[in-house]
């Protein structure tokens, strides 16, 4: 469904994926785990075309995506929930999921996804007409991964929906998103809460300075002694 | 008293204001705070809402002064008419600055913004053949008194007033502010961020180049030191706003009128009139320490201020 392809991507002159490939398949949760400064990040943000591969390709579909505009991915279906949850912070609740609609088919559709989205997260309706910069962590990222769901993505991509949250509230967000690939998404998710992220994931990729470094299921990574050694810290 | 009729009665006041036999002075501060103010919502559109914060916009001001000083100069025609004119000519220059500067982002925005700015007051000192550069243009003023001009700029002013809180309640409004907040989060949302920026600072260039075609009619005289200038046109423009309150619909209004008469009475000072550049700066650094909103956004915590005075 998503294919990268021996990307390369660089900050100006310095090169921070080397040749990087993986690919997900439809209804499938990915993850992308790794240190701070692996690359994972730049990953997600060379799919949603915020930055460019120098050379390398990313499909969906089939369709290339690496030479589209950024603001026309998610007409092809592809939400990218950032990391640090980045929201309108002067704009409310409501607003916020009005934005993550913005074009194409979600546009129509706009009233019942909403409605889908606060049934998934009953807290944010009660709160639509708050402003978003008043809201919790969690509730914050809640909005996120709710403004990207607006969109009528095929392919929902989380970076770091775990960060800054406290324990009880990670859980929560780990089992929002298994419920979200139940109703029929494909999960890409970036995480450095290796456990968690494992636990949930049919298939991972270690990305180590810009390289993928290990490939396998989510399952079986948990067991690995390199694994375990290097992030999960036993 | 119902909350709804203050508009109209603001609106009222300001329409019989210059009848009530104020002296021509006071009629030019006013003249001169109402044009301040049309510029701050101009720059508010572009630098508050939208969050591209503009060093340069003296060049839509001068560009949009020397449209109708030129006009008159040259073919003696009325400059009124550069009203007309400038819209093409200030959107033509918009867009081309909007090309090479809206790609950047924070700091280099600023600094991009800021020597066009620059660029256009050193080119109409230069083009001596049409601008007569440093000797300015002077023209023949329409009216000796200052009634006429006042209207003028009431209409510019509250016209502007009504067309940013349209747009700002549309669509266009919700793109200015999401790419204001997090550019990156709105291009992925799908908004196409060049062309709604460049939308912004379209519409912002063309009500400032409006400003300074009225300047032209109003004063009777221009030079490139004057309506180009980086100090007394740009910053005042950012001041106006700062002081009023950043993105907020009254804030210009509010900063033009403090900004207008605080110049002038500092100006009348002996001795340190003359530096009244460097008491503006003091007054900028103090305001964005005490009052970051400015007065407008910020007049709950200077309502708790006054209230915590008050003994119990």
């Amino acid at each position: 469904m998503l294919e990268i392809k021996n990307i390369n991507v660089f900050y100006g002159d310095l090169q921070v994926l080397w040749d990087v490939s993986f690919q997900v398949e439809p209804g499938e949760i990915v993850a992308l785990i790794g240190a701070n400064g692996a690359g994972k990040s730049t990953t997600l943000r060379t799919i949603s075309g915020l930055l460019r591969p120098k050379s390398g390709e990313v499909t969906l579909d089939g369709q290339p995506l690496h030479s589209l505009e950024p603001y026309d991915l998610i007409t092809l279906g592809i939400a990218h929930v950032p990391e640090a949850r980045r929201l309108f912070v002067e704009m409310t609740v409501e607003e916020n999921l009005d934005m993550g609609s913005l074009r194409g088919p979600a546009k129509l559709k706009r009233k019942e996804t909403k409605e889908m989205v606060f049934s998934l997260f009953p807290r944010l309706s009660e709160r639509r007409r708050q402003q978003s910069g008043t809201l919790s962590g969690g509730e914050q990222q809640m909005l996120a991964i709710g403004r990207g769901l607006m969109g009528l993505p095929k392919v929902i991509m989380f970076d770091e929906p775990s960060l800054g949250l406290a324990p009880i509230l990670v859980g929560e967000i780990f089992e929002i998103i298994k419920r979200i690939r139940e109703e029929g998404k494909t999960v890409l998710i970036v995480e450095q809460n290796v456990r968690q992220t494992l636990a949930i994931a049919d298939r991972a990729y270690v990305l180590e300075t810009g390289k993928v470094t290990m490939a396998g299921k989510g399952r079986d990574m948990l067991n690995d002694e390199h694994v375990k050694a290097a992030y999960l810290g036993v | 008293m119902n909350k709804k009729y203050i508009p109209f009665i603001l609106i009222g006041a300001l329409l019989v204001l210059p009848q009530l036999g104020l002296s021509s002075y006071v009629l030019h501060i006013l003249i001169l705070a109402l044009m301040w103010a049309t510029a701050g919502m101009a720059w508010n559109l572009l630098g508050g809402y939208c969050g591209q914060v503009s060093f340069g916009h003296a060049a839509f001001f001068g560009m949009g002064a020397y449209c109708a000083g030129l006009l008159a100069h040259h073919y003696d025609i009325t400059p009124w008419l550069g009203f007309l004119v400038s819209v093409p000519v200030v959107a033509a220059l918009a867009l081309v600055m909007g090309f090479i500067v809206l790609r950047l982002r924070g700091p280099y925005f600023v600094l991009a913004t800021l020597a066009i700015g620059e660029l256009l007051r050193i080119i109409a000192e230069n083009l001596v053949d049409l601008t007569q550069g440093n000797l300015g243009v002077l023209i023949r003023r329409t009216w000796v008194d200052k009634d006429p001009y006042y209207y003028v700029i009431l209409a510019l002013a509250l016209g502007t007033y009504f067309l940013i809180q349209r747009i700002m309640a549309s669509r266009w409004g919700y793109y200015f502010v999401a790419i204001r907040e997090d550019q990156d989060a709105a291009e992925s949302l799908g908004i196409n961020t060049t062309l709604y920026k460049t939308i912004a600072l379209a519409i912002s260039a063309v009500i400032t180049g409006f400003t300074g075609a009225f300047y032209m009619n109003y004063m009777g005289y221009i030079d490139p030191q004057i309506v180009f200038s980086l100090g007394d046109i740009s910053i005042v423009m950012i001041m106006v706003v700062m002081v009023g309150g950043v993105a907020t619909p009254l804030g210009p209004w509010v900063g033009a009128v403090i900004m207008v008469i605080l110049a002038e009475w500092i100006r009348s000072l002996p001795v340190i009139g003359t530096g009244y550049q460097t008491l503006f700066g003091i007054l900028l650094i103090v305001i964005i320490i005490f009052l970051p909103n400015g007065l407008v956004g910020d007049l709950p915590k200077i309502k708790r201020f006054f209230k915590k005075e008050v003994p119990a």
